[in-house]
């Protein structure tokens, strides 16, 4: 199956700038934010006014994804989010707490449904297709995806909408950072790798690709297989996934001419990345993504898209500012792990 | 691709039940579950009548074997999935590549509506515990830490029509040859958050409900869990009973009208249903059973009743709304229903539709308002609608 299109809103220029070939934008802090577009050439301005913010990221990226694939009704249209719409359940949970469960309005509440995105699509798309949310965590995106794959392989469709939406917002911050998720203090994004502490920086975004049954002549890349994997016992229960993923795939290590890994800056968890780095990776080049699109249990969608894009110009963009990587790039692997409970692997290759 | 999925166990707890035996018993006997509120700590106690479960939060936990202070969702999913695996005759989830697939629609926000309390007024107060499984997956992963399954978990939320859905999903896996067994369902429990929602769209009944009533006045929330087991050929035939229910037919499809409304000819519905009966191979005419979503709001089961009519019309399966006795559990809806029709399929017996007074003028059927017992079927069709356009329809049947 083929990646014929993508969308993405990121913390970068992304949206309708797929070449990346400027210097990455660089955050200080620990909260990266979407650079969202001007949302009226894709959603009608009386239906803006109605939506927040995640409902409206998530339209446009799907939206600029269908044109972008030049299909107008997808068989399919399968969302995962592992946050859903925070800004609506905020606006309700807080104004039924404030004022005692009275002088409620039911907007926020609609809008608050983890489905709400998919279902909006669809709405503007007058699709009755197929419509699916997944919300499991650091698996949300890897859910919808797997349902879009096997949608295409059992015939049921021959193209699948699938993205991924996660916002932060104020208080989901303040949360996750009494949590301990989060770094603390001045840190650049770009220097989270070298920072050697504890904590990650938050981020968010939306990320749709058009999956197809059929190859086209604008395709950004095949869509080779998937693995997910839950809590793995150490590292070498996660190099045996590795290993094992590959080999179904039927290709070595030494097939593979990137890979991209998950690392978000935080000392504990960037270590799980070490391991197969040393031994089944062993040699190939490694690059990391989540300097660009801070951390979020959907990042990995900000990866899939990447190497996509990766694959379709068969090089590294300027943003990942990498040297010494000549070699055409033609098949990539995808290694992210979300709390170290959440990890997953997408193989994509060059048409 | 074709092989049959079966379902091997079903597990339950709900306003008329903590397992299939007390449900069942309820069923049998027009015993409805809803009455004044008593565990959920609401402004609207006194007005409006809910279906809980009748256990506290620590009888819950003594049952499920996690801690009280988790969240309700994740007791009542970890109850009912715990009965669903001890049903099926599976006794070591590792023998086979296992997955569990839950459904809910606001995962730990029963915790999450306690923390805001102190929160709100201060953001370092609060305590952490009662926030940090508020994702819908986090409930989903209490239970499945707890029943030991890790080949394959994940969550859907599809509002209303969520656990049919991963139902749905678990024997399409299967029938991929990547799981062996799927426990498939969903929960959710009581919360402020949802019952104050739903009252702003003013849709809840102060009485009890009634469904398919020309005079209804809306719907019941209520709470619970679903599961059932669904097993490959392979691990069907290994098992001690071999099962004889399969899951037929399913279909997800959306009715692309409005995000709370259903469109008035049911489009969504429509398509579920007869998307469901091409995948299974059958005619309408091959239903014996529906287990209507059938809410008791004026919208959906006009709508529902509508493409009902377009495709079964002029010759009607028999009827019910197990809301009737359930409430609307939301997101353990479809599973708690999937249960409730495996049973229907088991035992012979339709269950009734109640407090039906005055049938809808509109609608040229009515739903059975009597239990029948010993009432040949072979195919029972479930279907469960939602916000947001979802609608997903599957049918259970006998081999």
């Amino acid at each position: 199956m083929y990646i014929r299109a993508t969308g993405n809103i990121s913390p970068q220029k992304t949206f309708g700038h797929p070449l990346m070939n400027e210097a990455p934008v660089a955050y200080t802090g620990n909260r990266l934010s979407c650079i969202e577009p001007d949302y009226k050439e894709f959603i009608d301005p009386k239906l803006i006014r109605r939506m927040s913010r995640i409902i409206r990221m998530g339209v446009a990226a799907a939206m600029e994804c269908l044109k972008e694939a030049d299909v107008k009704m997808p068989d399919a249209i399968v969302t995962g989010t592992s946050y859903g719409c925070l800004e609506d359940t905020y606006a309700f949970l807080s104004k039924m707490v404030e004022f005692n469960e009275e002088l409620l309005t039911p907007t926020a509440f609609i809008q608050s449904t983890h489905n709400t995105i998919g279902a909006q699509i669809g709405l503007m798309l007058q699709c009755n297709n197929y419509n699916n949310a997944f919300v499991h965590r650091g698996f949300s995106f890897e859910s919808a995806l797997l349902d879009g794959m096997l949608l295409l392989k059992e015939k049921e469709a021959s193209h699948v909408l699938v993205g991924a939406i996660d916002e932060i917002i104020p208080t989901s911050h303040t949360i996750l950072n009494r949590l301990g998720l989060y770094k603390q203090g001045d840190v650049s994004s770009l220097d989270i790798y070298r920072a050697g502490t504890k904590g990650t920086i938050a981020g968010e975004g939306s990320s749709f690709f058009m999956l197809a049954n059929e190859a086209s002549s604008s395709d950004y890349a095949r869509l080779d297989g998937m693995h997910t994997f839950y809590k793995p016992a150490g590292a070498v229960d996660i190099e045996k996934q590795v290993s094992s993923f590959l080999e179904k795939q039927g290709i070595a290590t030494g097939d593979l001419d990137l890979i991209i890994t998950g690392k978000n800056g935080d000392q504990k968890s960037d270590r799980i990345y070490d391991q197969p780095g040393q031994s089944v990776f062993a040699g190939i080049p490694i690059l990391n993504y989540k300097h660009l699109c801070g951390e979020y249990p959907t990042a990995s969608a900000f990866a899939f898209w990447l190497a996509a894009n990766i694959i379709k110009q068969g090089k590294i963009p300027a943003m990942l500012q990498t040297s010494g990587i000549l070699k055409p790039i033609k098949r990539v692997l995808v290694y992210n792990h979300y709390l170290n409970m959440h990890h997953s692997l997408f193989l994509l290759s060059a048409c | 691709m074709n092989e049959p999925v079966f379902i091997a166990g079903t597990g339950i707890i709900s306003a008329i039940g903590n397992n299939v035996a007390a449900c069942l018993d309820a069923l049998q006997n027009s015993r409805a579950g809803m009455g004044p509120m008593k565990y959920l700590r609401s402004a609207h106690q006194q007005r409006l009548p809910v279906a809980e479960v009748k256990l506290s939060n620590e009888e819950l936990a003594a049952l499920a074997g996690l801690p009280a202070v988790k969240s309700r969702t994740a007791l009542l999913s970890l109850v009912a999935a715990k009965e669903a695996l001890s049903r099926s005759g599976i006794t070591d989830v590792k023998a086979w590549r296992t997955g569990f697939i839950s459904a809910n629609s606001v995962g730990g926000m029963d915790k999450t509506e306690n923390f805001f309390n102190q929160f709100l007024a201060d953001n370092r107060k609060g305590r952490l515990r009662d926030v940090i499984n508020h994702e819908c997956g986090s409930v989903t992963e209490l239970a499945a830490d707890a029943l030991g399954i890790k080949d394959y978990i994940s969550t859907i939320s599809t509002a209303c029509s969520s656990s049919a859905n991963s139902i749905f999903l678990g024997a399409r896996l299967i029938k991929n040859g990547i799981l062996d067994v799927v426990v498939a369902g969903g929960t959710d429990s009581l919360t402020r958050f949802t019952l104050n929602g739903f009252n702003t769209l003013m849709i809840v009944d102060e009485q009890f409900c009634q469904p398919f009533d020309e005079h209804r006045r809306g719907l019941n929330l209520g709470e619970g869990a679903g599961y059932v087991v669904l097993v490959s050929d392979k691990v069907a035939a290994t098992l001690p009973d071999k099962p004889g229910i399969t899951l037929s037919g399913y279909c997800n499809a959306n009715d692309a009208y409005h995000q709370t409304a259903s469109s008035p000819e049911g489009t969504g519905s429509y398509l579920a249903m007869s998307g469901a009966l091409k995948k299974s191979g059958l005619q309408p005419s091959d239903i014996d059973y529906i287990n209507l979503h059938g809410t008791g709001t004026q919208n959906n089961d006009i709508a529902e009743g509508t493409a009902i009519k377009r495709l079964f019309g002029p010759h009607f399966p028999k009827m019910s709304s197990t809301k009737t006795f359930t409430g609307h559990t939301l997101g353990a809806s479809g599973g708690i229903e999937a249960v409730f029709s495996v049973m229907a399929l088991e035992h012979s017996i339709v269950f009734p539709n109640l407090r039906l007074q005055t049938p809808m003028k509109d609608l040229p059927f009515v739903p059975v308002t009597e239990v029948q017992q010993n009432v040949e079927m072979k195919h029972v069709l479930s279907n469960s609608f939602g916000f947001g356009g979802n609608c997903s329809s599957l049918i259970f049947s006998k081999v």
